[in-house]
């Protein structure tokens, strides 16, 4: 360590000379603290801007190029650093962390591996719109270009999954950077965005102040919908017959929830709530149809296939909601509001699209249908212009038939015959054991799928996956970032063994920084999903799915939760699932694995098989639902 | 599919042109040309992307540049209201014999010849896509040597300027 870094006063000192600005925008909740201008090394202004830019944690590891950022993270009272086993589960914890709050995550790498090891969770976070800043370190600029030791050219790597990046090789705009980030990350469509940072930077001497100048002159995310689209949405929603809310993962990120509980309320249209959506409804409401999708339930499934009018709020109309995209929805106008224009009609046509945020546009849409209403009077839409044949916000007859759907199809499962363990129990004895309080973090695959069904959410940020990449792996580490965001909530990962052998090793971290959260391996000894597949579509050819050849357990994850100084449980009966559940939810000195071994045969139903139409939904195995015959 | 030519203002900064190129590859937009350059403001640059799409897909390569933070404005410039242009360096064959030949074929699509040498001459062309390619077609029976050719640039008719007063600020 140079002279020049210890002579430098330490981040804490620098931090109590800040004092609060008063607020120039009375509309802004918090005042950003500001720093006069202070001789520091480049190091010292990337951990003095992460105060004060508010960051409280960061999850990461150290390493040659980053290695100076490290030394005055020691002294710095206000940002937590929690030292991972791989950068991958910094990632997925810093998404997690952010998923759970809607606060931005902070992970941090160095160059090279480093670096490279955060893709996958920059690549998840970017396909699930997660709010995260990714700090690497960076060789020494005079190098780069040189195939140095551990370099890679991580802002080139990382263009395509992030937001924006940066590269910074000057002091000076250290400070600019992270608080840009932090902006870009945080604002519009949320995002991951990463700032490299060169050693040589780190090391040199420069100034400090906060806050520094923001330059994005070509960022400007519109977050005000347009008046005339409400007033065109409101009124394609008062001619409608047979309309279905169709709620994305946007409502989550945009806090929007307690707006859309309210425009449902008002309107008493049926809604569906997408993977990433799962909690902005609460699943207690009866309007609540589930999940859509490939997954998703027969109602939710079938209520938007036969709606004349889809009101998308802050989703994506993915290929996995979807299914063959020339067959869905077909008789359907869709209303498409979000805050990236270039969602709407990227995937279906939108006859009413709507940029803005969506609790801003669903406000507006509130406000617009009771003023519609007001004006049509008592008797129906007939003050409404332009209106023919209105249905005056009468949807009653649509949902008698959706809850028809609701009532003949519910999501179930069928039980062994030879008493062995069912995964769809144990998820839903989970659920209802721990409440709606708790968070449930996924994995990916059936496991998943059956926590997205089977688990009853009631509040958003309830239950965080990883739904646009589907990066097995995921839940460990996030389970992590989402209790070390939340400390009192009960958090449980439900993983798959497949799954958890990815990133388990986060386990150390959790136990060694005492992070108690709840490890579900629901271990069917195989990958599952895969499994699914090949015994549907494969003539039952199981390629290199089975993860337990030698008919052993390779691990024992008892003894490997036992390795780590967790409490590691087993239940492969059903008696013996409330149990272990129950002892789980009691212990929190320490993070609890239990090993659910359950039976490997277990399919994930109702299912629309990849690529064909919705309209061939089946609820089980050779179980197409009948139709009433249309009208 | 039809070509659309986009005029783009990005911020003048490292790595601008590899994430507006990377986006189109990643989407699978086809570039038909791309050039960059400077304008009038010293903190912005001008590519002109000519893009082989149909209608829809034009709809989604502008909101997706648009979403890239460095993409200050994008502009689709209409052919019958811009003027467009390209510029073609030829090294075509011609020896005493020929020369003279050359330059009087040349000097109809008003270009003009560069470089001579005892066996070659290199001719200098600027116009749309389509005189550029008559020229070439006049020029082949001599024996094309060596040929380059620009992007397409392009600006629109009239006083308007795309580069408002807005983005001076930038």
């Amino acid at each position: 360590m140079s002279e020049t870094t210890k002579q430098a006063p330490s981040p804490a000192d620098v931090a109590q000379r800040a004092r609060p600005k008063p607020p120039t925008d009375p509309t802004s909740a918090a005042p950003a603290p500001v720093v006069e201008a202070v001789e520091v090394t480049g190091a010292q202004a990337l951990v003095l801007a992460l105060e004060a830019v508010g960051a409280d944690t960061v999850f990461g590891i150290p390493g040659g190029a980053i290695l100076p950022a490290y030394d005055p993270m020691l002294d710095s009272n206000k940002v937590r650093h929690i030292l991972v086993r791989h950068e991958q589960g910094a990632g997925h914890a810093a998404e997690g962390y952010a998923s759970a709050t809607g606060k931005v995550g902070v992970c941090m790498a160095t160059s090279g591996p480093g670096a490279t090891n955060l893709v996958t969770a920059i690549a998840d976070a970017h396909m699930d719109s997660v709010p995260m800043v990714a700090i690497t370190g960076q060789v020494s600029s005079a190098s780069i270009g040189s195939d140095a030791f551990q370099e890679a050219d991580i802002r080139g790597i990382t263009m395509p999954i992030t937001k924006h990046n940066y590269l910074v090789t000057d002091p000076a705009k250290i400070a600019q950077a992270v608080a840009e980030a932090f902006h870009v990350a945080s604002t519009g469509r949320p995002g991951p965005v990463l700032v490299d940072i060169s050693k040589d930077a780190l090391q040199a001497t420069t100034t400090f102040s906060w806050p520094p100048p923001i330059d994005l002159p070509g960022y400007r995310p519109v977050t005000r919908p347009h008046s005339k689209q409400i007033r065109e949405a409101s009124r394609l929603i008062a001619a409608a017959q047979r309309p279905v809310l169709y709620v994305g993962g946007g409502v989550v990120r945009a806090h929007a929830s307690d707006k859309l509980r309210e425009l449902v309320e008002l309107t008493q249209i049926p809604v569906v709530t997408t993977l990433m959506a799962r909690g902005t409804v609460p699943d207690s409401n009866p309007l609540n149809l589930g999940m859509p999708g490939m997954h998703g339930t027969v109602a939710a499934v079938t209520g938007l296939q036969k709606s004349d009018l889809i009101i998308a709020l802050g989703a994506r109309f993915d290929d996995r909601v979807t299914g063959q995209l020339s067959t869905f929805a077909p008789e359907a106008k869709v209303i498409h509001a979000d805050i990236d224009p270039a969602e709407i009609s990227k995937n279906r046509a939108a006859d009413v699209p709507i940029v803005g945020d969506v609790g801003e546009v669903i406000g507006d849409l509130i406000e617009q249908i009771r003023a519609d209403q007001a004006s049509a009077g008592p008797d129906g839409a007939d003050g409404v212009a332009g209106v023919a044949g209105a249905g005056g916000w009468d949807y009653a007859a649509w949902r008698e038939r959706v809850n028809g759907w609701k009532e003949t199809f519910p999501l179930g499962w069928t039980e062994t015959e030879d008493g062995t363990l069912s995964p769809q129990y144990v998820i839903q004895r989970i659920g209802q054991l721990t409440g709606p309080e708790g968070t449930y973090v996924a994995g990916v695959g059936q496991h998943q799928m059956w926590a997205a069904q089977f688990v009853q959410y009631e509040r958003p940020n309830a239950w965080l996956n990883s739904g646009g990449l589907g990066t097995m792996g995921y839940a460990v580490p996030a389970a992590m970032g989402a209790k070390v965001a939340e400390p009192d909530r009960t958090v449980w990962a439900i993983d798959g063994d497949g799954c958890f052998q990815m990133t388990n090793q986060e386990l150390a971290t959790c136990v060694i920084n005492n992070i108690p959260i709840k490890v579900a391996v629901i271990n069917n000894s195989s990958l599952g999903m895969v499994r699914q597949w090949q015994t549907l579509f494969y003539n039952e050819r199981y390629s290199n799915t089975d993860l337990q050849p030698m008919q052993q357990r390779v691990p024992d994850f008892v003894k490997l939760a036992d390795a780590y100084g967790c409490l590691g449980l087993r239940a492969e009966t059903p008696e013996e699932v409330d149990a272990v559940i129950k002892q789980a939810l009691e212990t929190n000195d320490r993070p609890v694995i239990i090993d659910f071994v359950v039976h490997r045969d277990a399919m994930v139903w109702p299912m629309v098989p990849a690529g064909v139409s919705n309209d061939k939904i089946l609820a089980a195995r050779h179980e197409a639902p009948v139709w009433e015959r249309e009208e | 599919m039809s070509k659309h030519t986009l005029s783009v203002l990005v911020e003048n900064k490292p790595g601008v042109l590899t994430r507006v190129a990377g986006l189109f590859s990643r989407r699978g937009f086809n570039i038909d040309s791309l050039a960059v350059g400077p304008t009038e403001i010293p903190e912005i640059s001008r590519m002109t992307v000519v893009v082989e799409v149909e209608g829809s897909a034009l709809e989604q390569v502008t909101k997706q540049l648009n979403k890239l933070i460095e993409v200050l404005k994008v502009v689709e410039l209409d052919p019958a209201s811009s003027v467009q242009r390209e510029i073609l360096l030829v090294k075509v064959r011609a020896d005493a014999t020929t020369r003279t030949q050359v330059i009087d074929t040349i000097q109809l699509f008003k270009a003009k010849v560069v470089d001579v040498t005892t066996d070659a001459v290199v001719i200098e062309a600027t116009g749309t896509t389509d005189k550029l390619k008559a020229l070439l077609d006049v020029l082949e029976p001599f024996g094309i040597k060596e040929l380059v050719q620009s992007g397409m640039v392009a600006v629109g008719r009239g006083g308007r300027s795309i580069t408002d007063r807005s983005l001076r600020s930038a």
